[in-house]
């Protein structure tokens, strides 16, 4: 369903990206871990076609995001960083204009809010304010709008970062609801993610994936089986020294 | 481009215009200043003339204090909120998105003009005015209004302050207005070939607005306006795909 072929993206000198090559198939959740600055962002803004790449693609449901971009983003759900929203909107009108946007008219808009509002559990919260919500409530309405068209492909950046225990729970909970039709990504630097959603993990550093398989398989690297310590090994190799960050 | 998807970012601007008083505010600023300086400033009743060119002669200069404040947030409050990533990963161009944007920001000043038609039914009441010269002066205004708007949507581009797209704005509109202005060409003319003055004039915002003010619908100073706001959009959509990330 998502395919990326050898993305690379320069900052002026600064290489973010070095090649970047991986598939994500219907069912996965994909756990993209790396430390910050690891590059993790910026991969997920080329794949969703917010950044142009230096080089190499992304292929989503077939569509290339750089040649039809408005097919390839139709197939695609996108929670960005921070959570991003229009503050001054009501949490229903936000999602109604993402609706119109995305094509829908009349009861097929207020059927496709509705269901948003519903599994994204915003139902006491639709005519409040956004700028007027809790952190939590933000990043849930985010996310109601990343999946109001169920989309085949889910591109999350961090989606449980400053959320309290509970609120985390609530949006893995969420993420595992739809995860047997989707195709979807979580970026993350919280190793306990990993085990609790995701069904495989990508490890990069420096711009480069260093590691690529299922959560057991990364905890066999290690002698005690623990996985802050493959991660720490592989991201903090000298290979790739913690001042190339700077 | 679809009509539908500039309509729906068209819709979701001018709410938010109007989602808090500074809207109001705006209108009644604008109307206040106007009246202002066409009653106290250039003495309207008491000139005891039945046309409105000490109306109009007052409009570039209150466009240039307001323009710039109603389309300082088109891109920097975007960019500040990171609303961006969110919006140019939607199934939207970012043509479709730049005209919206536009069109409501012109549209809004549109409305502020409207709201002056009282001045027309005094001067009608008073006297017996050319309602083909006001008529005239309106479209004129329109346009100017227009190019203003698309020299704050550029300017708004360039940057993630509102308080430096602001001052931008307002230079780039004062030198535009200003290359045309009497007293600016007159310093110009005692050593500059005639040539280069007439070019730097022709250039100017101001240059075109008089004729149109003094009832003459001429093809080319439309056609002039129309540049002005193509160029700047196209500058515009080029500016902003090449500084999304902040």
């Amino acid at each position: 369903m998502l395919t990326i072929c050898d993305l690379k993206r320069n900052f002026g000198p600064i290489q973010a990206v070095r090649g970047v090559s991986f598939t994500v198939e219907k069912g996965e959740v994909l756990g993209f871990l790396g430390p910050n600055g690891a590059g993790k962002s910026t991969t997920m803004r080329m794949i969703t076609g917010f950044l142009p790449p230096t080089s190499g693609t992304a292929m989503i449901c077939g569509f290339n995001i750089l040649e039809t971009p408005v097919e390839a983003k139709r197939c695609l759900g996108y929670l960005p960083e921070n959570a991003p929203s229009y503050g001054n909107m009501r949490v229903e009108e936000f999602l109604e204009f993402i609706a119109a946007i995305r094509g829908y008219r009349g009861d097929e808009r207020r059927q496709r809010v509705d269901a948003a509002i519903e599994k994204s559990r915003l139902q006491t919260v639709r005519h409040r304010r956004i700028e007027a919500l809790s952190k939590g409530f933000r990043q849930r309405t985010c996310f109601a709008q990343a999946i109001l068209h169920d989309p085949p492909v889910l591109i999350m950046d961090e989606p449980t970062d400053g959320l309290d225990p509970n609120q985390k729970y609530v949006v893995r909970e969420m993420i595992k609801e739809m995860a047997a039709d989707k195709a979807i990504i979580i970026s993350t630097h919280i190793l306990e993610e990993v085990d609790a959603v995701c069904t495989r993990a990508i490890i990069i550093a420096d711009g480069l994936i260093v590691a690529n398989g299922t959560p057991d398989e990364l905890r066999a690297r290690d002698p005690q089986g623990r996985l802050d310590k493959v991660f720490r090994d592989l991201t903090m190799n000298p290979a790739f020294p913690e001042v190339s960050h700077a | 481009m679809r009509r539908q998807q500039v309509m729906t970012i068209f819709k979701r601007e001018m709410k938010s215009y109007f989602s808090s008083p500074v809207a109001y505010v705006f209108l009644v600023a604008f109307l206040v200043l106007l009246g202002f300086l066409t009653f106290s400033v250039s003495m309207f009743y008491e000139r005891r003339e039945a046309d409105l060119n000490w109306f109009f002669i007052w409009h570039p200069w209150v466009y240039l204090l307001l323009v710039p404040a109603a389309t300082m947030g088109i891109w920097a409050e975007e960019r500040r909120t990171g609303t961006i990533e969110l919006l140019l990963t939607l199934p939207v161009t970012l043509a479709e998105v730049l005209v919206g944007k536009f069109l409501a920001a012109w549209s809004f000043i549109a409305l502020a003009l409207v709201l002056t038609f009282p001045i027309v039914l005094t001067t009608a009441w008073l006297g017996d005015p050319d309602f083909g010269v006001i008529a005239c002066g309106y479209i004129g205004s329109f346009l100017l209004a227009g190019a203003c708007v698309s020299i704050g949507t550029l300017m708004s581009a360039l940057t993630t302050n509102q308080v430096v797209s602001f001052v931008l704005a307002l230079a780039a509109c004062l030198l535009l207005i200003l290359a045309g202005f009497e007293p600016v060409t007159n310093l110009f003319v005692r050593w500059a070939p005639m040539g280069v003055v007439e070019a730097v004039a022709e250039c100017s915002l101001l240059q075109h607005y008089e004729s149109l003010k003094r009832g003459v619908l001429d093809l080319y100073d439309i056609a002039y306006y129309i540049g002005v706001m193509i160029f700047m959009l196209a500058t515009a959509h080029v500016v902003v795909n090449n500084r999304k990330a902040v």
